[in-house]
């Protein structure tokens, strides 16, 4: 069990280290979001930027027109929507070579409640031309892809985490922005799913197995671009689909995966996600659970599409 | 290049800009006119640039922040030698590099994309610390509208930068006294008056940290000296407070906030062109 913020604090020291164009930039989260390990490790490539998350993203704009990499870090909840406009006019239509760590997205943020949770970021993100968006599903992948974003040539937002979570990435395995991973090989249903979802999808796809039925599961860590062919691939070998993210029902994976399938090869998909509210403050099983995000909410969807509830 | 020899240029910009808004169909102008003989004075005098090499990366950076006034910065760039004047032509056009605000993906020599307004003093401080960062010893140049400052990211900024002590970043205050509708005065919205869009721009300033130089924005002599008076000052980011009239140079657009941005005629260019002594 790892947290993805510890990755990310970890991973920026390393690139710090190895890469000198790396710079992190903080809204005055540092000790929440581990980019307090970049303060203390390399306080001269750490920048304290205030509770400003406006002048934030700009400065780092700015900063990457020299050649620098801005790590640009603050909770996903704030990156998403105050910093829509500076990010859609100073970063993402000028094509800078920003980088977005979002911290906390989703439900899980620690007993904060609906002003810090964002469970529609990756549909305003997106929808951003130029926009790259990353949802990894664990700490060793959130490592890789923060590395990849690293040395990917544009903006990048890298959808973040709070809490430990179980590992089901090897430091083996690969990843490569705009590849999807198929988890699983399976006929009957196809799981499709995203973020740090992926890993109670893992356990959702264990569980029907031991009842006979036979999924697949695709992991997307890139939302956009979008392996579109290995979703289309994974279409034509089941039945039906079923998206899961610990998003809005609206816009995220599953609004990508519905796009693609209608177009492409029109298959029965439905989307386990939240569905169009807003969250609340909670323990993290009690949010999953009054939220439908459980593997077990994963089981009973996958069933009840094939009829074998 | 002598004050009163960038004068002459910021009178061309200001005819030249007519003839493009006229020629494009609609344009901002009260803004540029206010604006011209500063942007005359940063290209041929004060900014370290060069045409023939815009991505240098020695050169001085400069950020229209008030980028609706685009067609200016464009004027004198090509006066300048970046591109070519006949360019002017396609502002505004379909394809054109010339956008209605300033696309860096599209221009060569713009430093930063700009138009959504209060924006871009933030992108200067990225750029004034990743210049110490780089031990890079160029200036970052940031020219603010009036009305524009109403943004509060301008004041995150404001904070940011004097906490920096940025004593590479100058920002220059377009202070023309007027903004796209404004504010009634005790004559209601019937009538053109209108309220300041800003009170208290020193005090303003000087709260937040930053070294405050006052001009008068049509002086070109006054601006150069207070400009390198700012560069001077060490130890915070520097202001200069430009006193400027919107529609410098053309009495019927001068202080009417309805020259902010429209179409021009004929008869308009005409008589403005009267007036600038063409």
């Amino acid at each position: 069990m790892l947290a993805q913020r510890d990755a990310f604090g970890d991973t920026l020291v390393e690139l710090c280290e190895t890469d000198s164009r790396v710079v992190v930039l903080d809204g005055d989260l540092a000790n929440s979001t581990k980019s307090d390990k970049v303060a203390v490790a390399r306080p001269d490539r750490f920048l304290m930027m205030g509770i400003a998350e406006q002048n934030l993203a700009g400065a780092a704009a700015g900063m990457s027109t020299l050649g620098l990499i801005p790590w640009v870090s603050s909770f996903a909840a704030f990156l998403a929507s105050r910093d829509l406009d500076q990010i859609r006019v100073v970063v993402a239509q000028p094509r800078l070579n920003v980088k977005f760590a979002a911290h906390y997205s989703g439900l899980l943020t620690g007993y904060t409640g609906k002003t810090h949770q964002v469970v529609n970021d990756i549909a305003i993100m997106r929808s951003l031309p130029n926009m790259t968006v990353i949802a990894p599903c664990d700490a060793e992948e959130a490592r890789a892809a923060i590395r990849a974003a690293t040395l990917w040539d544009g903006p990048v937002y890298v959808r973040l985490t709070r809490d430990p979570i179980a590992t089901i990435t090897q430091p083996a395995d690969t990843f490569e922005i705009g590849k999807a991973r198929l988890l699983r090989a399976g006929s009957d249903i196809g799981i499709i799913s995203t973020g740090t979802q992926t890993v109670r999808a893992m356990e959702a796809i264990k569980l029907l197995a031991n009842d006979g039925i036979d999924a697949a599961l695709l992991h997307v860590p890139t939302i956009k671009p979008l392996d579109e062919s290995a979703i289309v691939d994974l279409a034509r070998r089941v039945d039906c689909v079923l998206t899961c993210e610990e998003h809005s029902v609206l816009g995220g994976l599953g609004g990508a995966t519905a796009e693609v399938l209608a177009a492409a090869y029109p298959t029965r998909v439905e989307r386990l996600g939240i569905a169009d509210v807003d969250g609340e403050s909670g323990p993290n099983d009690a949010l999953l659970h009054k939220y439908g995000l459980t593997a077990q909410h994963v089981v009973a969807r996958a069933r009840r599409m094939l009829a074998r509830v | 290049m002598n004050a009163s020899q960038i004068a002459k240029i910021g009178n061309d910009v200001r005819r030249r800009v007519l003839l493009a808004v006229q020629h494009a169909g609609a344009g901002h102008i009260g803004g540029v006119l206010s604006a011209a003989d500063m942007l005359a004075a940063l290209y041929f005098r004060i900014l370290r640039v060069d045409p023939a090499r815009p991505d240098w990366p020695d050169r001085d950076r400069f950020i229209l922040s008030k980028g609706h006034c685009a067609i200016g910065l464009y004027t004198i760039l090509a006066l300048r030698g970046y591109f070519s004047l006949s360019e002017l032509d396609t502002f505004d056009a379909i394809d054109s590099r010339l956008q209605g605000h300033p696309d860096m993906t599209k221009l060569p020599g713009l430093d930063m994309s700009t138009g959504s307004l209060g924006q871009g003093l933030s992108p200067g401080i990225g750029i004034a610390l990743g210049a110490r960062m780089l031990g890079k010893s160029f200036r970052t140049w940031v020219m603010l509208g009036d009305g524009e400052i109403q943004e509060g990211q301008i004041w995150e900024a404001a904070f940011c930068a004097a906490r920096y002590e940025l004593d590479n970043l100058t920002a220059i205050l377009d202070w023309n006294h007027l903004q796209q509708f404004g504010w009634a005065t005790s004559q209601g919205y019937a009538s053109i008056a209108r309220r300041d869009p800003l009170d208290q721009a020193r005090e303003k300033w000087e709260a937040f940290g930053w070294n405050v130089f006052e001009c008068n924005g049509h002086d070109v002599e006054e601006f150069i000296a207070v400009c390198d008076a700012a560069v001077a000052a060490k130890g915070r980011p520097s202001i200069v407070i430009a006193h400027t009239i919107k529609g410098k140079g053309v009495s019927f657009m001068e202080h009417d906030y309805t020259w902010h941005s429209r179409p021009l005629s004929k008869t308009d260019v005409d008589r403005a062109f009267a007036e600038l002594g063409y």
